[in-house]
């Protein structure tokens, strides 16, 4: 097992270098000039060639990809252009934020969504089963951000139980500041998860060994959590993580709403303000964080699976 | 545009249009109003100029962040744009990707994946491995990354868009092409001396057309909701042009003036992405029974 895992490894580096290629492909050689952009419109000429010589965008191009890959490669990410700060720094001030918001709002939605998924699952065609299918129809149709505003507008605007903006300092504080953009994205993964594990589970409950186990008389609760629920758990993890990436690309949006510091916050703020080390850092972290993302769910196939581990 | 799309699918065997529209909409109740509300949103958008009580451009300080009144359904924004005006304008903005973005992400996706699947080799690999990356970023952020180089804007907008979703076309593209080529019929047509270019036109993008004008259908929810994102964000239609995704940006910038932008803009999306689920998934279970659950 650890000879796979070590193998998924060394089978992710090409994949980095590849994200850091497409990265640099995305930002610099696709049309649209980084200095224009980074300037504005009303830029002079030798602003843009100071610019370009400043960043080191008038090389050739494989000695920019070459510079590039090993700055980021060394976390050399260079400083703000807006703030003069350390892009290293920034990140390191808003990354924790992020990732805090990520594994809350996953946590949540894994707690709402399974059970919800057996329950749909057990009670199938009745009043359980439709309204998680209504439930998860609108979870997949509303935009996260017109969630969170809206849960915004009515708990913390209009009630007061929670803050409008800001991202807490203490452990408790903290808490109590990310539970209304956690609950939002959970409200998506609950929608996702519930869905995925009534499939899965309706599945595996058809199989013929669900039927000996009933027939030798086990109880119904040890049909379904032993003989049911742990063998949907591969197609249950596969979902799970994947809808940690959408939580990661959705904290992007709920980060705005929320007025929230984090990676995503940072991302978007950069790009507004033409802010060109701080968007180029923040993408191939972003960038990095789905790589280790999959990683992570190849890693659990293996755990999870022994049939996978033989290969 | 779509004659590679379209013409097989509906000039397939002898099953006509009508036949396959009645599957999809025959006892399905459900589907049924769904195709009524997108009916709807897309008469608002085309005869916007008509319908809108007032121009959505127009400001007007005498009558800041007011409250839904018999003059302003929706109230006004706090530039005193009538909301109404701009939720009606801005199903234009919003709409129109959901329609190009797919079919454009379905041409370049279909070409990738069918020339990576039928001739293999080097560029196979290289398609197989650029898709497999791609397809591991969530469209969202793969969007922002590529509109942070490129701006806002309709025809980046439309770019952006096409780049998120041509992986999926082109995996689904090259997956049914390398079943189609193991078909004897397209053994026969090598056999017989038929071009290259001519089996793939002719035998191999029609019979995978279905899988095809399935995801099609299933992304035009995608693109709306994924251009309402970018707009949000502050990457997509450019203020003061109002789209449902701006108009929300726009509210929540202003949340403590009033909340009906908000509001009116975001049922807006839920209500068109929702329905264009629902058709998409009837689709899908007419077109491609096996992936349907």
């Amino acid at each position: 097992m650890l000879r796979m895992i070590l193998l998924r490894l060394v089978d992710a580096i090409p994949t980095v270098l590849l994200v850091l290629t497409l990265v640099f492909v995305a930002l610099r050689i696709l049309p649209g000039d980084p200095a224009q952009v980074a300037l504005g419109d009303m830029a002079t000429p030798e602003q843009l060639e100071l610019f370009r010589e400043q960043m080191g965008l008038n090389m050739p191009l494989w000695q920019q990809y070459f510079i590039f890959i090993w700055d980021m490669l060394t976390l050399n990410l260079g400083r703000s252009l807006v703030s003069n700060t350390p892009v290293a720094q920034i990140i390191a001030v808003n990354l924790p934020y992020t990732i805090e918001l990520t594994i809350v709002a996953t946590g949540m939605g894994v707690l709402f969504g399974v059970p919800l998924g057996v329950l749909a699952a057990t009670n199938r065609n009745k009043l359980p089963d439709n309204g998680v299918r209504v439930f998860s129809l609108i979870g997949y149709a509303i935009p996260d951000f017109y969630l969170g505003a809206l849960l915004l507008i009515v708990f913390a605007l209009n009630l007061g139980w929670f803050p409008i903006n800001g991202g807490g300092t203490d452990f408790a504080s903290r808490m109590y500041h990310v539970f209304l953009p956690a609950l939002t994205l959970a409200m998506v993964k609950t929608a996702f998860l519930g869905r995925l594990t009534r499939t899965s589970l309706l599945e595996v409950l058809g199989r013929d060994y669900v039927r000996t186990a009933r027939a030798k008389g086990a109880r119904e609760g040890r049909v379904i959590y032993r003989h049911g629920l742990r063998n949907a758990l591969l197609p249950i993890t596969t979902g799970l993580g994947l809808s940690l990436l959408a939580t990661l690309s959705g904290s992007v949006a709920i980060e705005m709403v929320f007025n929230r510091p984090g990676l995503g916050e940072t991302l978007i703020s950069a790009i507004a303000e033409r802010d060109y080390p701080v968007i180029q850092a923040g993408a191939v972290i972003f960038a990095f964080f789905v790589v280790f993302i999959n990683l992570l769910i190849d890693i659990a196939y293996i755990v999870i699976d022994p049939r996978i581990r033989v290969q | 545009m779509t004659s590679i799309e379209t013409t097989p699918a509906s000039g397939r065997g002898d099953s006509p249009l009508l036949i396959g529209l009645a599957a999809i909409f025959l006892g399905r109740p459900v589907t049924i109003v769904a195709a009524c509300v997108i009916l709807v949103f897309g008469c608002i958008a085309i005869f916007a100029p008509m319908l809108a009580p007032y121009d959505p451009l127009a400001q007007s300080y005498l009558k800041i962040n007011a409250y839904p009144s018999a003059e302003n359904w929706l109230g006004t924004d706090q530039f005193g744009r009538d909301v109404l005006s701009r939720l009606i304008y801005g199903s234009r903005n919003s709409l129109i990707f959901g329609l190009i973005a797919p079919v454009l992400a379905a041409l370049v996706g279909t070409t990738l994946g069918v020339i990576a699947g039928y001739f293999g080799g080097i560029f196979d690999r290289l398609v197989t491995r650029l898709i497999d990356l791609l397809l591991a970023f969530p469209e969202l952020l793969l969007a922002i990354i590529i509109s942070a180089a490129l701006g806002g804007g309709f025809w980046n907008i439309i770019i952006v868009l096409t780049i998120a979703f041509v992986p999926g076309f082109a995996r689904v593209a090259r997956a049914s092409t390398l079943s189609v080529k193991q078909e004897p019929y397209i053994e026969a047509a090598i056999a017989v001396g038929v071009r290259t270019p001519i089996i793939i036109l002719r035998h191999v993008v029609p019979n995978i057309a279905a899988p095809i004008v399935v995801l099609m259908t299933l992304w035009v929810a995608s693109a709306i909701r994924l251009e309402a994102a970018l707009s949000f964000l502050g990457m997509g239609t450019r203020p003061p042009h109002p789209s449902w995704g701006n108009i929300i940006r726009d509210g929540l910038s202003n949340i403590f003036g009033s909340p009906w932008p908000i509001i009116g803009a975001g049922f807006a999306i839920t209500l068109v992405v929702l329905s264009f689920n629902l058709i998409g998934d009837a689709i899908r279970d007419v077109l491609d029974p096996e992936i349907s659950e």
